[in-house]
């Protein structure tokens, strides 16, 4: 399924932390980044791409566009995603996730906003957030083919038409041409497929000092 | 159809073991690898420029006929290599894995709960002993094992005749996932050439011999730098081992070949390394000229021809050994000498040894860290080489049984464990890191199945 990529305008990551910021010595464990489609109206999303830098869990909220005249309410599409399963350890931490249509709890028609939602309890990270987020909507579909009604609707089998004067039987040949191709297919399969490893240039293997690039 | 078969299913077992692999943090490594390599090829360089030795020189035709003709015996050989040195030895490399650090790991100057209390200090996820208990399940009391139910107290009827039989019949039945478990268990000595070959899926057909000696000719055409390294190599470690020393030939003529061997750098796809690269003389620069010095990509260390050495136990054919060896090499060995954070690379292998003496034996890791003697500092020359030139022969291949058959080395790491808590009594009573070390300078008598099994299912915890 083809899939265009929406061009969002990701607000600064705020950090939520109980208590008075300045004073308390640990690091929040919360962080909300708000993405917005500015320069596009509400569209079906289709999938949610990002690389993880160190975030344990994920939850995503969505707003609504709802044709009625009621305000848009935000609704929880993806409550606690683990991306790490151990937020100690480096498992997961710097992976690239896909999180698709058919992962979230409700309907993603009309998007207008979302809300990243990004937890980790460990403290033995300085930082975490994600990167290279992308989001994409369904893209135009493919034209349905319509089949050749010949390749649908087969003809009834024919009568062959009779035989010229002259030419072989066509059964005989194409039973004959069917060995042939049998014996090509055989001989093509045997081939190996070992390379023959050739390291120096042309005989040549005269080297330089080891470059350091 | 069976080459078809066999080549297909070692595709997979190749694309199988690309998945498994897991990510390679690309921050931690490339800076942390980058710099290494960086020292390695600086050495390389240095030498060669030190000495006035080239990397690569093509030999003239009567010094080729000349080695052609010593080909089985080339370790009669005594050139003069007092001025040539190793590139790096395991210590170096350990290094370089005890300043391996995370920047975004809050690490803090002062000695807090994040700090580990061992040398690695990157948090990789590693498996504790119930999660090792479940992974190496075939090693538990009540199974049969090779290396402690075939010993002479133990009547052969019990498990012995009908292991042997099972064996047989995987080797009859030509099934490498069921060799693979069958191994799990221990492999009689009669059989496990063939069962590890049909393992690894090397089967010998007359294209491996053919491209064994096309390797060959590339080695008596030309002369390598590196090929001084291995014959120092060699005379330093395969050669003063009483075990090995017979083999010190066939040694040079697996190693030599394989360090002309291009398919190798097909393990690059999977491993964080990169092969280092050169230019042909007056040509710097230009791409078409680019080749990979050495051609196979790697650059052999102190020691490396020890993971040769028990394969010729097995394998008396020169091209068979050959085949043996690369494919161990591409699965397993390379793992051990370069930074990844893979569960079977040496620095989590490294991290699971010290976390594995913290949580069960925490009066002698801790004793031992007070006198200033890190166990990982000891330990780690074992797990680099597997074990291999540091256990008696038949228990180092029933060690590699179990590699094989589990796919994974993190058994090496365990068992590094195991002797360190057989020994506890006597390293509590050391002072320093020298008389540790003496404590564990032999470890031929040992017996690595019940070390194993006691460690793993038998120690109150």
């Amino acid at each position: 399924m083809s899939r265009v990529s929406v061009p969002y305008h990701m607000k600064g990551t705020v950090a939520l932390q109980v208590g008075d910021m300045r004073n308390s010595q640990g690091r929040p464990g919360v962080q909300v980044i708000d993405v917005t489609f500015p320069s596009t109206k509400p569209f079906e999303l289709q999938e949610i791409m990002f690389k993880n830098y160190y975030t344990a869990f994920l939850s995503i909220r969505v707003r609504q566009d709802t044709s009625m005249h009621t305000p848009a309410k935000w609704v929880t599409c993806l409550r606690n995603y683990c991306l790490m399963p151990d937020p100690h350890s480096e498992e997961g931490a710097q992976e690239y996730v896909s999180l698709f249509k058919h992962q979230m709890l409700c309907d993603m028609a009309r998007v207008l906003e979302l809300r990243l939602i990004l937890r980790q309890p460990s403290p033995l990270w300085l930082s975490f957030t994600v990167e290279e987020l992308q989001v994409y909507q369904e893209g135009p579909k493919s034209p349905s083919m319509t089949f050749p009604k010949w390749l649908s609707h087969p003809a009834p089998c024919e009568q062959p038409t009779p035989l010229l004067e002259g030419l072989p039987d066509p059964g005989r040949v194409s039973s004959e041409v069917q060995q042939m191709w049998a014996l090509t297919e055989m001989i093509r399969a045997s081939q190996t497929s070992t390379r023959i490893g050739r390291f120096d240039v042309d005989g040549c293997y005269d080297l330089n000092l080891l470059s350091y690039t | 159809m069976l080459q078809e078969e066999s080549d297909l299913s070692l595709i997979i077992a190749h694309i199988v073991q690309k998945l498994k692999s897991s990510n390679l943090y690309a921050q931690l490594e490339r800076q942390a690898w980058g710099s290494w390599e960086k020292r390695i090829l600086k050495s390389l360089n240095s030498m060669c420029s030190e000495l006035s030795i080239p990397l690569a020189r093509k030999r003239p035709v009567g010094e080729q006929k000349e080695l052609l003709s010593k080909w089985n015996e080339m370790g009669t050989d005594e050139p003069d290599l007092s001025l040539f040195r190793p590139v790096y030895a395991p210590k170096d490399f350990l290094e370089v894995l005890i300043n391996l650090r995370n920047p975004n790991y809050e690490n803090g100057d002062s000695l807090s709960f994040r700090t580990h209390l061992g040398l690695i200090q990157v948090p990789l996820k590693v498996k504790d002993i119930p999660e090792l208990k479940e992974f190496f399940v075939e090693l538990s009391l009540n199974t049969g094992q090779l290396g402690i139910d075939d010993s002479t107290q133990v009547p052969p009827e019990l498990f012995e005749n009908e292991h042997v039989r099972i064996g047989q019949k995987v080797l009859a039945e030509e099934d490498s996932a069921a060799a693979q478990q069958y191994v799990r268990q221990g492999s009689p000595t009669a059989l496990r050439a063939e069962l590890w070959a049909l393992i690894l899926n090397i089967s010998s057909q007359p294209e491996d011999a053919l491209y064994y000696e096309q390797l060959k000719t590339n080695v008596i055409q030309h002369d390598l730098l590196v090929d001084s390294l291995i014959y120092k190599d060699v005379k330093l470690t395969a050669s003063n081992d009483d075990y090995y020393f017979v083999f010190e030939d066939y040694l040079y003529q697996v190693l030599l070949c394989f360090s002309r061997d291009t398919s190798v750098l097909g393990h690059f796809a999977y491993n964080s390394a990169s092969p280092p690269k050169s230019y042909i003389r007056g040509k710097l620069g230009l791409e078409e000229y680019a080749v990979f010095y050495p051609p196979n990509g790697v650059i052999p260390f102190h020691g490396f021809s020890m993971y040769v050495a028990p394969l010729c136990f097995l394998y008396h054919e020169p091209f068979k050994l050959y085949q043996m060896f690369r494919e161990m090499y591409v699965r397993f060995f390379f793992r051990l000498h370069s930074i990844s954070s893979h569960p079977s690379g040496i620095v989590s292998l490294c991290l699971l040894f010290e976390t594995l003496l913290q949580t069960y034996l925490p009066q002698l890791f801790y004793h031992l860290r007070e006198i200033g003697a890190q166990p990982l500092r000891i330990s780690f020359k074992w797990m680099v080489r597997a074990f291999s030139g540091y256990l008696a022969t038949d228990q180092l291949l029933l060690l590699w049984d179990r590699i094989l058959g589990y796919n994974s080395l993190e058994i090496l790491a365990v068992l590094a464990a195991a002797v360190f808590a057989f020994r506890a009594v006597n390293l509590m009573e050391v002072t320093s890191l020298a008389a540790a070390e003496a404590v564990l300078a032999d470890l031929s008598t040992l017996k690595v199945m019940p070390l194993l099994q006691i460690f793993l299912f038998a120690t109150v915890t």
